[in-house]
């Protein structure tokens, strides 16, 4: 800079305009890197503000708390109480003895509001109750005759009212309420008659129909999630902790183990809809396992995660210092021994870790599943283990890609709450992935 | 499962096997067990695998066999009986070996380093599986569809009665739009991010930032795509593409590109971490060091140094792009199309995947039969980025070891 004859030297106290432009464009570059960290950190906040946002509604449920006249003539014709013969009843009749009931409700209460019909009255409760009291009413038959208290679950737009989703303006456009009918729930929620707790039943329920949102649980889906994981547990974890064992350990170095090694960092690159391709050609195709059971999902899941727990496992063997395998082998250990006995268990919280993670990112995993069948409408919750592993299921984010392909908007809200439920999963994996790193990470 | 009782029979006696080795161990040395090579448990060992490998043998061989349709489902029993005579043979012939000069240990060492091996293919296998399913179908495809419509055509109409119009030009033209959109928002910011956390970030801001960055990455991609659809979709329409009178429609490229993009952020940001961490400090300290201003030191010594590592993250970034699903699916929409203005719907090629393949489908249709051409055509793609991208990495790394 001094052989520049331009360059004057200034005072040492005044800066010249080039070190004012040098410092003015250092200071502009400092504020890109602190744009670009905002921007994430704006788009991390605004991601999870939404999805809580959208998703908190689906854990409050409104309910209609209502005295049902259980009639005889109706739900036990016969008259003797036989839980067969009652089972013979529909669940359409219980239908018109909770209209009845709720009827009779506005009536007590005396509630007259204009341009209010008798079906707004009747779609006040959800198509969801009936079957819920049928149910009870099977398992208690002595029930019948009684006047029971029953909280039945109200229509999905008395219940969108209650949570804000839906308007008296919205109401006025849409042909499944009315604002005759808001009114009305209103009324009854100001006397207490319809209440809104906690939702239990998001958390146990299985999926419902595209008509009735307010009755629809993400707890198959979870059922589902869990066994895959166990597959995915069972299979990955031991077949990758081998591999990573013989790669890291044994393997004469040549062209052979080169040729697995870039296998294994390429098929952790290959997008996770290919997989789903394998799956579909190989186990339901070829192999002839069916359609949208777990075992098939926990399959596809158990390839792709498999070069994900070889990858961080190889990395924690390779962190145990040769000084440790030199001893072993001093004294007299054979090789297998000195990495059984030695190398493996102190490897063991690194690989803890890695696993883990291999298990959230498996069970956030979407696209595969797709094509699987997982996609299909599933009204039960899996039976028991070992059977449940050939059921049909869901898995959660299917679950979740399910809801936003039906019309009705409560089923965004279930979506999300759906994704509050993976979130929270996946959250509580990795800070014990977190806290197995941090109580247990040893520097050599 | 009709063979359980067959699976379940061999471990058994594998763990019988353990037992009556170890005993008969014990009982040929006599009173001091050091006369034996080998300590007894290694004796159990190995009787116990002896009978247990040959009997899974013959089950995982038959399982193949029956799924190749060589088997039919009547010679489960016989089948299971092979695998429990092959299972008593193995233990028998354990049994028999068991002395003192026998070395159990080597032995038990062997087959465990077999199974090792054996574990440490399935990688390939698996490679092998997705290259032959895709290939296979892909051929039968081109058996009922001829294959220059296919990678030349522009239309894209599917319809289940026949005579479809199966271009993947379109396709293919969606998949790089929204990946274009998707890195031009993902590598500027998690370059900055990069830069900003290596060179001047405090402890106290890289010890929050640099988590906050990794749960980004933790998030699942369904969980963008939902926030595509109910958030960033309606907003773009109703504040851009209706006043602009771009198109009305919730879903588009654009819409797919920014999430997308922000999925992207915290891998590109990791990625380039690495590699600006590879840089040498003797190279900082020298252009320090002559006066530079730590953002020109950035500028013409440390990122030039590293631009063949951040051209390979940038590529690894470009294949997930072309790769991801859920997001696509939620956020850019099903019309086949090409069309310049980002606000409008567009399709990839995972979408379209994805909805050839669910629901009822039939086989032999060229229909169903084209999702597998589009998953080769996928496959082939990402893996030329990813091998170009670690073959570059590779080498950058090695300029500085």
């Amino acid at each position: 800079m001094t052989d520049d004859p331009d360059h004057k030297p200034a005072s040492l106290l005044q800066q010249d305009a080039r070190t004012k432009a040098r410092n003015a464009a250092e200071k502009r570059f400092r504020w890109y890197g602190i744009i670009a960290i905002a921007i994430s950190m704006i788009a991390l906040v605004v991601l999870l503000a939404t999805i809580l946002t959208a998703g908190a509604g689906a854990f409050r449920q409104t309910y209609l708390n209502i005295p049902v006249t259980l009639d005889p003539a109706v739900l036990d014709p016969k008259g003797n109480r036989d839980p067969a013969e009652m089972a013979k009843v529909l669940t359409l009749s219980y239908g018109r003895v909770l209209d009845a009931a709720v009827e009779a409700t506005v009536a007590r209460h005396g509630i007259r509001i204009e341009g209010l019909s008798d079906k707004d009255i009747d779609g006040l409760i959800s198509k969801e109750a009936s079957a819920q009291v049928r149910d009870r009413v099977l398992a208690e038959p002595d029930l019948v005759g009684q006047t029971v208290e029953f909280d039945v679950l109200t229509g999905g737009r008395i219940d969108g009212y209650f949570k804000g989703r839906v308007t008296m303006d919205s109401a006025a456009r849409d042909s499944n309420t009315s604002p005759a009918q808001l009114q009305l729930a209103q009324e009854l929620a100001n006397r207490g008659e319809i209440v809104t707790r906690f939702n239990w039943n998001f958390l146990r329920l299985a999926d419902a129909s595209d008509q009735r949102p307010e009755a629809a649980g993400v707890g198959a889906a979870i059922v589902g999630s869990f066994y895959m994981m166990l597959v995915v547990l069972f299979l990955a974890v031991p077949i990758g902790v081998a591999a990573s064992i013989y790669l890291e350990e044994f393997a004469p170095k040549n062209r052979w183990t080169d040729i697995i090694e870039v296998n294994i960092s390429n098929l952790a690159a290959v997008p996770s809809i290919v997989f789903g391709i394998l799956g579909l050609a190989a186990f339901i195709n070829f192999a002839g396992l069916p359609q949208s059971a777990p075992i098939v999902g926990g399959l596809v899941l158990t390839l792709m995660t498999l070069p994900r727990i070889i990858i961080p496992t190889r990395a924690a063997l390779k962190a145990v210092p040769p000084s440790i395998r030199d001893a072993a082998l001093g004294v007299g250990a054979s090789r297998m021994q000195s990495v059984f006995h030695h190398v493996l268990p102190l490897a063991t919280p690194g690989i803890l870790t890695g696993m883990i993670l291999g298990l959230a990112q498996a069970l956030g995993e979407t696209a595969p599943l797709l094509l699987i069948g997982m996609v299909a409408f599933i009204r039960d919750i899996p039976s028991g283990l070992p059977q449940g592993l050939f059921d049909p299921a869901s898995a959660l984010p299917v679950q979740v890609y399910n809801w936003t392909q039906r019309s009705d908007p409560a089923f965004i809200e279930r979506a999300s709450g759906a994704i509050i439920v993976l979130l929270v999963f996946l959250l509580c994996m990795n800070v014990l992935a977190i806290w197995l790193r941090r109580k247990f990470e040893r520097r050599w | 499962m009709p063979l359980s009782w067959a699976f379940f029979a061999s471990f058994l006696l594998a763990a019988a096997g353990y037992i009556l080795g170890r005993s008969r161990a014990f009982a040929t040395a006599g009173p001091d067990a050091r006369a034996l090579h080998s300590r007894p448990t290694y004796h159990g060992t190995s009787v116990g695998l002896m009978a247990l490998l040959p009997s899974l043998g013959v089950l995982a061989v038959a399982a193949i066999l029956r799924m190749a349709g060589v088997l039919t489902d009547e010679t489960g029993p016989v089948v299971g009986i092979l695998a429990l005579v092959a299972a008593v043979i193995g233990l028998g012939l354990g049994v028999t070996r068991i002395g003192r000069q026998y070395q159990a240990r080597n032995a038990v060492e062997r087959m465990v380093l077999g199974l090792l091996m054996l574990c440490s293919l399935i990688a390939i296998v698996t490679t092998l599986g997705i290259v032959l399913s895709l290939v296979f179908e892909t051929g039968r495809f081109f058996q009922v569809y001829d294959w220059k419509t296919f990678f030349f055509g522009t239309e894209w109409t599917p319809r289940f009665q026949g005579n479809s119009q199966l271009g993947i030009l379109p396709l293919l033209w969606g998949t790089l739009y929204v990946s274009a959109i998707a890195l031009l928002v993902a590598v500027p910011i998690g370059l900055f991010a990069a830069v900003y956390m290596s060179e001047y970030a405090s402890r106290w801001v890289r010890g929050f930032v640099k988590p906050a960055i990794e749960v980004l990455a933790g998030i699942p991609t369904i969980v963008y795509g939902l926030f595509a659809l109910i958030t960033v979709g309606p907003l773009l329409r109703d504040y851009f593409a209706q006043p602009l009178g771009l198109g009305n429609s919730g879903t588009s490229v654009l819409t797919a590109g920014l999430v997308m993009g922000i999925m992207l952020i915290p891998f590109v940001s990791s990625l380039s971490d690495d590699i600006i961490n590879a840089v040498p400090q003797s190279l900082r300290d020298g252009a320090l060091g002559l006066g530079s201003t730590p953002s020109e030191t950035v500028r013409q010594v440390v990122l030039p140094a590293a631009l063949p590592g951040i051209v390979g993250a940038v590529l690894l970034a470009a294949s997930r792009a072309i790769g991801e699903t859920m997001i696509v699916v939620l956020g850019a929409g099903a019309a086949a199309q090409m069309s310049l203005n980002p606000l409008e719907a567009m399709t990839t090629i995972t979408v379209k995947i994805v909805s050839q393949l669910t629901g009822d489908s039939d086989f032999n249709s060229p229909e169903t039969l084209v999702a597998f051409a589009l998953g080769l055509t996928l496959f082939v793609i990402t893996l030329a980025l990813n091998v170009v991208a670690l073959i570059i990495v590779r080498k950058y790394r090695e300029q500085y070891e």
